[in-house]
């Protein structure tokens, strides 16, 4: 099932990717159904091609010059590497979280929230008034800064600053939502509140994230794909790589063998 | 072997420490005797006919500069209007786009024209600018400072763009973005303190040049009323008053250096005050 083409419930389809920097393959002829309204865990040892393999689904490795791709991807049946997409509308309706929290500093919560929408020609005060409400509640983060929304972004706490970066990724609409270890640099109160947002946001989205974390993997996501040297050694629901993983590598990886 | 010789270290410590601290303190000792020699020699001297009157001809009292100081903005503006679009938008190719190469080649070339002594300037462009023209004339005085802001706006610029976090220029690509409009409003206005900074330190720079505008701007000893006209500038008119004999005219040198002086320094402490962060305060 994790590779069945006619999934109509995918949200992105990869199809035999790979992924160079020069000669070297980070990512090896991997194919995927990420399922829509989901959340997709990516997990794997450090250099095992999973941020790699999450960049590539926004076209963000292009920002690489060395970076080359083979293969196919489909947000929703539209080919993102056809010639004639722009990378800048791919990054529209896919958007990212990075592992770490990123503001812009000049800006204040409301001109960070609103920066997308505004820098693509949003002029209107009242709709960019009800989406940073929308997206700050989306990100719950609403209650804890509506009274300050012209303050600078970077007095918010370390966690806020996450959240923040949540909703200004959420505040274009994009139907995908790509997060890097959002929470590797927060401590584990901010941790479970991102972790429990995740969760209320696939409502809306369709997530995936890389996470060094297995118990946010396993607390947060539906389905787990585990990354090994490349490639893409298992994919399943998450109880399932969780519990009764068809991999022996997968199994020593998600009980602690190694890794 | 026994224990170790602490009050050696210690001692070494010390006197590394106090080095570097009077190392420290030489770099100010220059700025504040030359600060105590202006105001001495010059303050006097500087008085509202200063700021507003032509030179008077030896033996006449009175009389001031302010041909020279309107010419210095004069000049100084012609070289802003060149040397800071110029320079400032080669050093965001230099930082945002180009390749590792002829990069390389550019910032080499930039760092030489950096070093070209300021009075093969002047020649030069007597040579592209004067000659042809048939005459010394404001615009060739503007053309040559704004050429000599061109490599150390565009180095300094370069700089403060590299200290940008590339997470913000990930940041706003992902948001869908374009790249253009990521280096305009997320890259340049979050360096953009320090662009400022790099363009007023080049500007302070070029304001006390002398020798490229003896082969351009000339000097004048009345008001410009031209650009093709020559012009006097500040540096210009001191030089030509330090050089004669006469007391009156040294005493309008002094007064002259002290306010190209206090031109340089309020231009800096101006600027500093109006680009200081929005949200410093909260930092």
């Amino acid at each position: 099932m994790a590779t069945d083409p006619n999934n109509s419930a995918a949200a992105l389809t990869v199809r035999n990717l790979s992924v160079f920097f020069g000669k070297n393959a980070a990512v090896k002829n991997v194919s995927i159904d990420i399922t829509a309204k989901a959340v997709t865990a990516i997990i794997g040892p450090s250099g095992c091609g999973k941020s790699t393999f999450l960049r590539a689904l926004n076209r963000m490795h292009e920002l690489n010059p060395d970076a080359r791709m083979e293969g196919q991807i489909h947000l929703f049946g539209d080919d993102i590497y056809s010639r004639t997409v722009e990378s800048v509308a791919v990054r529209r309706r896919i958007g990212m979280v990075f592992q770490k929290s990123n503001p812009f500093p000049t800006m204040s919560i409301f001109e960070n929230v609103t920066v997308g929408l505004r820098l693509n020609g949003l002029r209107d005060r009242k709709i960019l008034a009800e989406r940073t409400e929308q997206s700050l509640r989306m990100a719950a983060l609403w209650d804890e800064v509506k009274d300050r929304l012209n303050a600078a972004a970077i007095s918010l706490s370390g966690g806020q600053q996450q959240r923040l970066c949540i909703a200004r990724a959420l505040a274009v609409q994009p139907e995908v939502l790509l997060m890097d270890e959002p929470a590797s640099a927060l401590d584990p109160l901010a941790t479970a509140k991102i972790e429990d947002l995740i969760v209320s946001l696939k409502k809306d989205y369709t997530i995936v994230i890389v996470t060094h974390n297995m118990q946010q993997a396993a607390r947060a996501s539906d389905f787990t794909a585990f990354f090994y040297l490349g490639e893409l050694v298992e994919f399943g629901p998450t109880t399932k790589i969780f519990t009764s993983p068809a991999q022996k590598r997968t199994e020593d990886y998600v009980t602690g063998r190694f890794g | 072997m026994t224990a170790p010789n602490h009050s050696w270290r210690n001692f070494k410590n010390a006197f590394m420490q106090t080095l570097t601290f009077v190392c420290a303190i030489l770099v100010i000792i220059p700025l504040l005797l030359v600060f105590y020699h202006l105001i001495t020699q010059g303050f006097t001297s500087i008085n509202w006919a200063f700021f507003t009157q032509l030179p008077k001809p030896v033996g006449e009292a009175g009389g001031g500069m302010g041909n020279a100081i309107v010419g210095t903005f004069i000049l100084l503006a012609q070289a802003a209007v060149i040397g800071v679009p110029v320079g400032v938008l080669g050093g965001v190719f230099l930082s945002e786009y180009g390749g590792t190469k002829l990069n390389w080649w550019i910032r080499f070339a930039a760092d030489i024209l950096n070093g070209v002594p300021s009075i093969t300037w002047g020649i030069v462009v007597w040579g592209l600018l004067v000659v042809p023209m048939h005459g010394f004339s404001a615009l060739a005085g503007g053309v040559v400072l704004g050429l000599m802001m061109i490599p150390l706006v565009m180095r300094t610029t370069e700089e403060v763009l590299q200290l940008v976090p590339g997470g913000y220029r990930e940041a706003a690509l992902a948001l869908g973005i374009s790249k253009w409009k990521t280096i305009v409003q997320i890259v340049i206005r979050t360096a953009l303190k320090g662009i400022v900074t790099g363009v007023l330190l080049a500007l302070a720079r070029v304001a006390g040049e002398t020798a490229p505008l003896m082969f351009t701007a000339l000097g004048n000893e009345n008001w410009a009323h031209k650009l093709t006209e020559p012009i006097a500038a500040m540096p210009l008119q001191i030089f030509e008053y330090a050089k004669s004999p006469y007391d009156d005219w040294h005493r309008q040198a002094w007064a002259g250096a002290l306010v190209l002086l206090l031109l340089v320094l309020s231009i800096n402490i101006g600027v500093r005050f109006l680009t200081r962060d929005r949200f410093q305060q909260k930092v």
